[in-house]
């Protein structure tokens, strides 16, 4: 059992939803990222998802390619993205880990070499947006060799893919909230209820939610019926607008707080 | 030869589908339609009536006398493409892709565009089918093909400027990709060339292959024999693959795809893809790559819009690694002398695009003996750049 798959045990006994926060490494540089994931875990973040910073985003909004974009102005690649872990760890952050990356990265470090170094730096989950099931088969081997979870995206559009999808599920299962890329919403895909029901009742995994979660009522409708809730865009963006601050030595500490208060007040 | 692609969409290594799952539904769902309508006489009578009818097919094969006699080689004939309704070999596609939306009861279509011909010819097609239709194209492209901008509008169709990464054909598709996602219900994605996830390299070559059908016919008829060489220009490689594919098995035909080297393969500023790309997953398929060595997409950089893209169909891909074809670069001044050359010599204006397939028969031609043959895939004529190659050429031609 990886600390994931420990940590959504604990939160089951408990009662609790995880909340689970996404940020793009680098963005605005990596100092400033492990400080971020820092101020996560205090305002009470279960699990984090690491977004690797990528040219081609193809399942990402504005919001989150904005941040590529600035992430990659520095050149993170997805060795310092997974280092960031470790980072973050000598600075004893307990929370797990799951990296969000496009296939492409993966593909170029080459598929054994990543899996040792997401192991080697206590890496717990892998998301791939790009890869569907028909790609997946050699990445889903490795990362059970290695004691990752690579957790699948289920979409409102799957229908009877879900049951292949749900059958290589790892970690958990990744409910996408809607039709469309990442990016704040203020409605989702009709009867999304009924989908997630749907995944739940086929599975013993936990079930998350996320592509447009971004506030606190929106975070406790979906708390009610599911074991986790992911938020990414609009953490991004509460970043985006608070680096004037945190890029200012005298004022950082103050956009610090800011974050993790923005965070904090999503905590159901 | 076995017949590519398998059923996963794999052209040897390459291919596949890497989407997110929210469109995986969508392709099968188009691929099961491509494939039950293809099979269907009336689908295809309908397209074969529309080509010839409506586009003007068949195209020429014109034996370019002028030409050939000033290069001092080969035999050139020119695959006359450009000879087409909205001027390039676009249409093709967009009459079968567009056919296909409305079968499937789409009324709704999305394409992107680079240089503007495929997005001319999707708005095209729309108007004709009554579909409604947006063309993603990059900010920067729009700026140096201001007439397709205003031509698409003309026809109806909503331009969406693009203003994401490098405001060019790539990012057009990845925002023509993410637009499909958000509303895959109602909405047909025409692709414009052989490239992304499968089936669209499949069914894009299909619906192309009529140029290497047709010039085959043509060429046994001219000269009894099939030609020596065929060379056309590749950017996704939609003419290409399309005036390939007829010929794959017909190993005394040499094959030859000519990628834009922009201002030099050794140079940060070309569209070299197999030149100097490497093995990566892009926009949907794994083929060659222009990418760093972290996996992130380099931009590419060519006078023609056409061309100025990092990846390329992944067809052309295995037909380089099983050795079928070759690649050759041909930089932006080789397009333009190359494009002068044929107006002055033939009356044709080509599509800077065509023109880089011209320029490598310039260097071929000589190296081959007069009873040999060369066909020449002049995919697209040159009306379109003619402001910009004012501008290049100082509005004085030599």
């Amino acid at each position: 059992m990886n600390l994931m798959d420990q940590k959504f045990a604990e939160l089951k006994a408990a009662g609790r939803t995880a909340l689970i926060p996404f940020l793009t490494v680098g963005d605005p540089d990596l100092d400033t990222t492990v400080e971020l994931i820092i101020q996560m875990e205090a305002a009470g973040a279960d699990v984090l998802e690491l977004g690797v910073p990528y040219s081609d985003p193809l399942a990402d909004g504005p919001v989150i390619q904005r941040a590529s974009e600035r992430a990659l102005t520095s050149s993170v690649t997805i060795g310092t993205c997974i280092d960031i872990a470790q980072k973050a760890r000598q600075r004893g952050v307990k929370i797990p880990f799951v990296l969000f990356t496009y296939f492409n990265p993966v593909l170029q470090i080459g598929l054994e070499d990543f899996f040792q170094q997401l192991a080697a730096h206590d890496i717990s989950g892998l998301i791939i947006p790009d890869l569907p099931i028909e790609e997946s088969a050699q990445v889903l081997e490795l990362a059970d060799t290695a004691g990752i979870s690579l957790v699948p995206l289920v979409a409102p559009t799957s229908n009877e893919r879900i049951s292949r999808i749900l059958t290589n599920a790892r970690g958990f299962i990744y409910c996408v909230s809607s039709l469309g890329v990442t990016g704040e919403r203020s409605s989702f895909h009709e009867g999304v209820e009924q989908f997630i029901n749907d995944v739940k009742s086929r599975t013993d995994l936990p079930v998350a939610v996320g592509f447009g979660i971004s506030n606190r009522e929106q975070v406790e409708r979906f708390s009610s019926i599911c074991d986790g809730v992911v938020v990414g865009s609009a953490i991004v963006r509460k970043i985006e607008d608070t680096i004037p601050l945190l890029t200012d030595s005298e004022r950082r500490e103050e956009g610090l707080l800011q974050i993790r208060e923005f965070v904090a007040q999503l905590k159901v | 030869m076995t017949q590519v692609p398998d059923e996963n969409g794999r052209f040897g290594d390459f291919g596949g589908r890497y989407v997110p799952e929210t469109l995986m539904n969508a392709l099968i769902e188009l691929e099961e339609a491509y494939r039950k309508y293809s099979q269907e006489p009336a689908f295809q009578e309908e397209i074969d009536y529309l080509l010839k009818q409506y586009s003007g097919r068949e195209t020429p094969l014109f034996y370019a006398e002028r030409l050939t006699k000033h290069l001092g080689g080969a035999k050139i004939y020119l695959k006359r493409e450009d000879l087409n309704h909205t001027g390039a070999h676009k249409i093709n596609n967009a009459i079968g892709q567009g056919i296909l939306a409305k079968r499937m009861g789409k009324g709704k279509v999305i394409a992107e565009t680079g240089a503007g011909q495929h997005g001319v010819a999707t708005a095209t097609v729309a108007a004709l089918l009554g579909l409604e239709c947006k063309v993603f194209m990059g900010e920067e492209d729009m700026k140096r093909q201001q007439l397709n901008v205003f031509r698409m509008k003309l026809l109806g169709a909503e331009v969406v400027p693009v203003v994401s990464g490098t405001r060019t054909l790539k990012d057009a598709c990845n925002e023509a990709l993410r637009y499909w996602v958000s509303h895959v219900q109602d909405t047909f994605y025409i692709l414009g060339s052989a490239t992304g996830p499968h089936p669209y390299p499949m069914m894009v070559r299909n619906f192309q292959r009529i140029i290497g059908d047709e010039t085959r016919r043509q060429i046994l008829e001219s000269e009894g024999r099939l030609p020596d060489l065929i060379v056309a220009a590749v950017g996704g490689g939609s003419n290409a693959i399309g005036m390939f594919y007829p010929f794959v098995e017909d190993t005394s035909v040499k094959l030859l795809g000519v990628e834009a080297a922009g201002r030099g393969v050794e140079t940060e500023y070309h569209a070299a893809t197999m030149t100097k790309g490497t093995k990566g997953v892009f926009q949907g398929s794994l083929s060659y790559l222009l990418q760093d060595a972290f996996g992130q997409v380099l931009p590419a950089h060519s006078i023609s819009a056409g061309l100025d893209y990092p990846g390329i169909g992944p067809e052309h891909s295995y037909l380089k690694d099983i050795e079928r074809a070759r690649y050759a670069p041909i930089t932006d001044q080789e397009a333009l002398d190359a494009l002068q050359l044929l107006s002055q010599t033939e009356g044709i204006i080509p599509a800077l695009e065509s023109a880089h397939a011209v320029a490598q028969v310039i260097k071929e031609s000589p190296k081959l003996a007069s009873d040999q043959i060369i066909v020449i895939c002049l995919s697209g004529r040159g009306d379109k750049d003619v402001e910009s190659i004012m501008g290049y050429l100082g509005g004085d031609p030599s």
